[in-house]
Order: structure tokens, then C-alpha cells, then sequence
């Protein structure tokens, strides 16, 4: 139940033996896995490997099969009010009627409790976290007129707005352009330093060094979880990544996406074009050196692009 | 007031009876606008059918047990049943692994049959008549009055109007819960606000709420006044209050429309009501600034108008580089008067000019020509090396793409490319033209 060494802090978040199934199906074995306070931590892993259930089953979206989770030590329903959730952009219909401030405004809704309305204060700082994303200026724009990097700041904002100890965000950078996610990076950077811990999951194994402090690897079980440095290796992450992404659905998929929105304003499509077809996702195919290695450190982005990339394609 | 209620009393009991009919089908319309809103957003236009069949059993055993034709216990029977079957359809589905829309389909259907059998069974002491809940009865429910402050008033717009006031009542008190619950479930649940909670809560309010609108428009048709209002409403705006309103704006069009037409064609309400809210749909479809069809179709043409235009512009900055003119010709050629028209709004733009002979590019004109020259050799490049296409392979995808890529992306394709300044025809990639 405790963990060896200092007990005195409890650590941010702890799972105990944690398996998650979805309809008796296991899909997230037998996980152990302490978070400390205070730090930024990346969750890595391919498609399908359970990060967002990992994520939903801190959060008692989705329940235990065995084992437990700790928040800060105790139940998750007892913390909530310490505990900001990201989910994936995807989760939810952007064509809802609400603007991008009441969404922001969603984020006090936990402290209000039922049925009281936020008031001036909340609105107020709901302005605020927009301003901190840098979205002042589209408060009032209804959620759909805005681009994918633009709906992923919003959700960041209503994050910043829960004003939480921990945070749990599900692939923030997805879809956002370099622009975007260094703002958002930016963000994240402030939150730690003021002492706030962060669960991140992240797709981009190319800047997994630089952001993170801790990653946790996972592929329907824990790899491995602990310092960057010690942690992300080659053969943890063969271990992790069995299979591969290919670039070319997502370019399709910005062309789709691109069409369903059709342009009003005439030459710019949607950021997250940009993004999701970016090719550094390409993964190598088995055997392959892994992506990045850490000793490349700060070499330049084609000396860090996978031998492997260009077989990587159908 | 008083004044209000002697002019009433002094119109012809036709025009009288006519008038409540509307006012019945208006306090329906309400109700129904205002949750089936709540059910458009939420994707489950299905369920509100499902509910409307589901609802059956409870009126019968609610009618049984208080022995009266009060709405009250049916309401509270209805109610019941809407949750027991909201309840089993998501156990079906989870525990049963059966698909969302097989389990309602299953479970509804069950409990609608259910209903139907205890009318038989118990048809002496049920003088429920089916022909009423599956068509409505919005007339001859007029005639069955209570005096009211002098007034002669049906006992079916007093219940239907304090159902609208219910949910009104539910739908302010509860505003920030059904907003976020409906809007992100997920994240609801984390804070606190539980989803699972709000379902049940408005699926009873949807089931209470479907029993009084039979009143109006039967069990068949209520869909329409439930659905439909809440789809109209949600083409026009994107804000969550202004879509409430509208749509119980175009419920209460629907209901007094439906009500006149079908009196004066002298045929049924709950038809023409189901009508008038169909055209309404129709109309909205159509001419919504958004999202209607004609808003669409005219964005269709916009999008295909500035390809032709960057196409011209294109090609005559090929043209300009020394391409050969065979070659810059193969570059998709438009319909004459399509490029004659696009011709013509660039010049009007002042990014074409006339010059000896033709057609030259102006400042402004050859820096968008360039960043589309510079996107398409960008993604030949890409093609070629990261993909291995072939060299005949390449310029249909690139001619495509290059009216996709943004400045930003074009320069992320780049810092992929080994061969930066020439395409893999050897053709110099320019520079992003500053702006
Ligand atoms: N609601 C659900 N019902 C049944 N199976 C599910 C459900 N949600 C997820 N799964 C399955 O659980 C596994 C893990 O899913 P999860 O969404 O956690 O993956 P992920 O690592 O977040 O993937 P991605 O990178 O694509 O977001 C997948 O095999 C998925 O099919
Ligand atoms: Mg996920």
C-alpha cells in the first residue's frame, strides 16, 4: 500500500494493481504506477494501448476491475476538486451551440456545485485562462467556427479555469500546429513551476525529452515508468510500439476534414492540417531503430528522422 | 383580465373551441420544443421515439390504480416506465453487449406490446381509447372544461400548461448541469455532476413530457413536435438559449399552423401540426445562413471559383518562369467562361492586369501565384522522396494539394525535404513571397 521511502507527501497519483476492462475484456493489465507532486509526466504509447482508459480510470470514468487508485492519497471522489481533465478533442460534438467562453465557463462549474450559476467572478476568470491561451479574441465564436489548435486551446483554458492541483490531459498537442503547441508547452511549463502536477498523454516522440520530466510507457501494460533520462530508451520503446502509423490516411484525412469545412474566408484551411499530416509521427516498422534516441539530444530534425521512415509506407 | 375573458366569452363556442385547440397545442408544442432540443443536441432523436412507445404499460397501470382519467398518476406511470426502459436498454447494452440502437429497439418495442396487451386485457375498466394515444385528441380534449375566474376552461390545457412550466422549471434550474452533460458527459462526471444522473433525470422529464403531447398530436406523431422544433431551431443559431427559444417558437408556429390548417381543411390536427413543422424544417434546411443546403451549394461554388482562380494565376506564373507554353497548358484548363470569369474578378482584385497580348500577374497577384507554385513543388518533393512515387506520379497530387496547404504547412513539408530548391523535376521551388 506504501511505497518505500519518504511517505510523508502522498504521491500525486497512485495506482495499485490496476486492471481496466471494457466489457470483460481486459485492456489495461495489472498496472502499478506512482505520480510525485509537482511534475510534468508523459504517457507514451501507440493507438490502442490504453492511455485514455488509464487516464479515465484515475479519473472514475471508467471502473476498476482489480486494484485501486489513489488522488493525493485518497479516493479520486473526495479530490475532485483538485483534478483538471483535458479529454481528447474528439470527445465531444463541436457543433454544440455554446461559445468558446462557455465552454472556458464549464471549468468552474465543479466548484459552483448543482444548480448555482457561475456568476461575474467565474466569468472573470474564465476570461482570464482564455487570455493565458491566447484566445481573448474568439470568446464569443461559436466552438465549430474555430480551428483545431484554436478548439485544443479552449480546452486547455477551461482546464486552466478548474484551477487544479493535478491535471490529467489527453493528447493536448494533437492536431495543433508548432505555433499552437509551443503555446500550449508554455502553459504547461507555468502549471509546473507553480508546483502543479501534470499527466500528459503524448503522441510526438520527438519532443517526449524535451517536455517531460517522467514518462510512462504503456502498451496495454506498463512498460515502463520513471525519469525521461533512465526511461526512454530504444528497447523500451520497441518494447512499446509493436506496430506502426502511416502518413497516409492522415493526409486523407485532412483532405476530408479540409471539405467537410469548406472554407469561408477563402485561402486558409483549418490548422490542424498543418499538424496531422506533419509526417513526424511516421513510426519505423518492427525492427527498425526506434525513432529517436536519446543521445541525439539536440541534433537537428532530418539527422533525427528514422532510417526507416520511407519503408514505413504502403 | 376580466376584460380578456368577456371578450372570450362573447365569441361563438366554435371559434371558442378552435381557440383553445391552438392554445393546447401551443402548451404541448413547448414542452416538447424545449426537451427534444436537449435530445437533437444530444444525438438520441431515437430515444425520444423510443420513450414515446415505452410509456404505454405505465399510463395503463397508472390509469388503473387511480381508477380516473386525472393525467396525473398516468404521468407518474409514464414516467416510471420511460426510466424502467431508459434503465434497460443501457443494461442490455452493457451487460448483453447488444448495440446501442438494437437494445432500445428491443426494450421499447417490448414495453409498447406490454402496453397494448393490458388494454385488452383490461379493456372494460380501461376506458383508455388507443385511437386517442396513437393519434391525439387535441379536439374533442376542448370540450372537457373546468370553470376557471368565469372562464371555461379544458382540463387538458391546465395540465399541459403546468407540464411546459415543469420543465421550463426543470430546464433553468438544471441549465449549467443539462448544458455540460450534454456537451461533454465526461468531463461533467469528473466534477461532480454526474451524467448518468442527468440522463435519467431527463428522460423522465422527456417521458412526462410525451405523455402530455399525446394529448396533442398521439404517440405517433409526437416525434415530430419533439424533434423536429429543436432541429429547425439548432440550423439558425449557435447559441444554446436562442435555440431553446427558437425552437419553441417554431413548435408553437407548428401548433397554432397545424391547428387552423387542419380546421379549415377540416381534417386532423395532429397531422397537419406534424406538417407545418415538416415544412418548417424544410424551409430552414434550405435557407439557413449556415447550415442550410443553399448556404452550402453557394460555399460549394465559392470553393470551386478559387480553384479556377489559382489555377489562372498559376499558370501564368509558369508562364512567366519559361515554362514551356505547351507544358503550362496541360496545367488544368477550366471551362472557357469559367476562366474568363475568374479573369475577371482578379483583375477586379487587382491581381491580374491586361498587358500586350493577354493577361500579366500584378505584385499582389504573382505572391499568391508563388506560395501555390512554391506548395505544389513542396509536395511533389515530398512525394517523391518520402513516398518513392514516381516521377508521372506526382502532379495530379500536388495539383490537388496545393489548394490545400497553408504557408505554415508548406514550411513544415520543407524542413522534411533533402532537395529544398528544386522540385523533383528540377524546377526551382521559390521562396514563401513575403507578405
Ligand atoms: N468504450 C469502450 N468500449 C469498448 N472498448 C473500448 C472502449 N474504449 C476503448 N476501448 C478499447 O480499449 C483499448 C484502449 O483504448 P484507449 O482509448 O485507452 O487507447 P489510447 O491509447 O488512448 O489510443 P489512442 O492513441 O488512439 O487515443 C482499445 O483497444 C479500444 O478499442
Ligand atoms: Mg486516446
Amino acid at each position: 500500500m506504501s511505497r518505500p521511502g519518504d511517505i510523508q507527501t502522498p504521491p500525486a497519483v497512485e495506482l495499485h494493481d490496476l486492471t481496466v476492462a471494457y466489457h470483460k475484456k481486459p485492456v489495461l493489465w495489472d498496472i502499478d504506477l506512482a505520480i510525485p507532486e509537482g511534475e510534468m509526466v508523459g504517457i507514451i504509447g501507440p493507438n490502442g494501448a490504453g492511455k485514455s482508459t488509464l487516464i479515465k480510470a484515475v479519473l472514475g470514468l471508467v471502473p476498476a476491475a482489480t486494484g485501486w487508485v489513489r488522488v493525493f492519497g485518497e479516493s479520486y471522489a473526495s479530490r475532485r476538486r483538485e483534478v483538471g481533465y483535458v479529454p481528447q478533442r474528439e470527445s465531444v460534438d463541436w457543433d454544440f451551440p455554446v461559445s468558446a467562453l462557455d465552454v472556458v465557463l464549464m471549468g468552474t462549474y465543479g466548484r459552483l456545485g448543482w444548480c448555482r450559476r457561475p456568476g461575474a467572478a467565474e466569468r472573470k476568470q474564465a476570461l482570464g485562462a482564455l487570455e493565458r491561451v491566447g484566445m481573448q479574441d474568439f470568446a464569443r465564436r461559436q466552438i465549430s467556427q474555430l480551428s483545431g489548435g484554436q478548439q485544443q486551446r479552449v480546452f486547455l483554458a477551461r482546464a486552466l479555469a478548474q484551477n487544479a492541483r493535478l491535471y490529467l490531459m489527453d493528447e493536448p498537442f494533437a492536431g495543433v500546429d508548432a505555433a499552437t503547441e509551443t503555446a500550449i508547452v508554455n502553459v504547461l511549463r507555468d502549471l509546473k513551476q507553480q508546483g502543479r502536477t501534470l499527466l500528459v498523454v503524448h503522441h510526438d516522440l520527438q519532443t517526449v525529452e524535451g517536455y517531460f520530466d517522467r514518462v510512462v510507457l504503456v502498451n496495454l501494460r506498463l512498460v515502463a515508468a520513471g525519469p525521461t533520462r533512465e526511461v526512454f530508451t530504444r528497447d523500451n520503446l520497441l518494447a512499446t510500439y509493436g506496430g506502426r502509423l502511416t502518413i497516409l490516411d492522415q493526409a486523407a484525412e485532412t483532405v476530408r476534414r479540409f471539405e467537410d469545412w469548406l472554407p469561408q474566408t477563402g485561402a486558409e484551411p483549418p490548422h490542424s492540417a498543418a499538424r496531422a499530416a506533419a509526417p513526424q509521427r511516421l513510426l519505423s516498422p518492427p525492427g527498425a531503430p526506434p525513432p529517436a534516441q536519446p543521445q541525439h539530444g539536440a541534433a537537428p530534425q532530418a539527422a533525427r528522422r528514422p532510417p526507416g521512415e520511407n519503408h514505413a509506407l504502403p | 383580465m376580466n376584460w380578456l375573458a368577456e371578450q372570450f366569452a362573447a365569441l361563438s363556442p366554435a371559434v371558442q373551441a378552435t381557440l383553445w385547440t391552438v392554445l393546447i397545442a401551443m402548451a404541448a408544442a413547448t414542452s416538447s420544443a424545449l426537451l427534444g432540443s436537449y435530445l437533437v443536441l444530444r444525438r438520441m432523436g431515437l430515444v425520444g421515439d423510443a420513450i414515446s412507445h415505452a410509456v404505454l404499460p405505465g399510463l395503463v397501470v397508472g390509469f388503473l390504480m387511480s381508477g380516473t382519467r386525472e393525467l396525473w398518476p398516468m404521468l407518474l406511470g409514464a414516467a416510471i416506465a420511460g426510466l424502467a426502459m431508459t434503465y434497460l436498454a443501457e443494461w442490455l447494452r452493457r451487460h448483453a453487449q447488444v448495440e446501442a440502437g438494437g437494445a432500445l429497439g428491443v426494450v421499447f418495442t417490448s414495453f409498447f406490446a406490454l402496453g397494448v396487451i393490458l388494454i385488452n386485457l383490461y379493456a372494460s375498466q380501461v376506458d383508455l381509447d388507443p385511437g386517442c394515444v396513437l393519434y391525439g385528441a387535441l379536439g374533442t380534449s376542448a370540450l372537457d372544461t373546468i370553470r376557471i375566474l368565469g372562464l371555461d376552461v379544458p382540463r387538458s390545457f391546465l395540465s399541459l400548461g403546468a407540464v411546459a412550466l415543469l420543465d421550463l422549471a426543470f430546464v433553468a434550474v438544471f441549465w449549467k448541469e443539462l448544458k455540460i452533460s450534454s456537451f461533454d458527459p465526461a468531463l461533467a462526471t469528473t466534477l461532480g455532476i454526474s451524467a448518468i444522473v442527468m440522463n435519467y433525470l431527463l428522460m423522465g422529464s422527456v417521458a412526462v413530457t410525451v405523455v402530455a403531447g399525446f394529448e396533442a398530436v398521439g404517440s405517433i406523431l409526437i416525434i415530430a413536435m419533439l424533434i423536429v422544433p429543436g432541429a429547425t431551431a439548432h440550423l439558425f443559431t449557435d447559441r444554446l438559449a436562442t435555440m431553446l427559444v427558437t425552437a419553441v417558437l417554431v413548435g408553437w408556429i407548428a401548433a397554432a399552423g397545424g391547428c387552423l390548417l387542419a380546421v379549415h381543411f377540416d381534417t386532423s390536427e395532429a397531422g397537419m401540426i406534424s406538417v407545418v413543422a415538416g415544412a418548417e424544417f424544410a424551409l430552414a434546411a434550405l435557407a439557413a445562413p449556415r447550415y442550410g443546403i443553399a448556404a452550402r451549394i453557394l460555399r460549394g461554388f465559392a470553393f470551386a471559383f478559387r480553384i479556377v482562380q489559382e489555377d489562372v494565376l498559376a499558370r501564368l506564373y509558369r508562364l512567366e518562369e519559361g515554362v514551356a507554353v505547351r507544358d503550362a497548358g496541360a496545367l488544368a484548363m477550366h471551362r472557357p467562361a469559367a476562366e474568363r470569369l475568374a479573369r475577371i474578378y482578379l483583375r477586379a482584385r487587382r491581381q491580374l492586369t491586361r498587358a500586350a497580348g493577354g493577361w500579366a500577374l500584378t505584385e499582389r497577384g504573382r505572391a499568391r501565384a508563388q506560395a501555390l507554385v512554391r506548395s505544389h513543388r513542396l509536395w511533389e518533393g515530398y512525394l517523391s522522396e518520402q513516398l518513392r512515387l514516381p516521377l508521372d506520379h506526382l502532379h495530379e497530387a500536388a495539383h490537388r494539394m496545393e489548394h490545400y496547404m497553408t504557408p505554415q504547412f508548406a514550411e513544415k513539408v520543407e524542413e522534411r525535404l533533402v532537395q529544398r530548391d528544386a522540385d523533383p523535376h528540377g524546377r526551382r521551388i521559390p521562396p514563401q513571397p513575403s507578405p
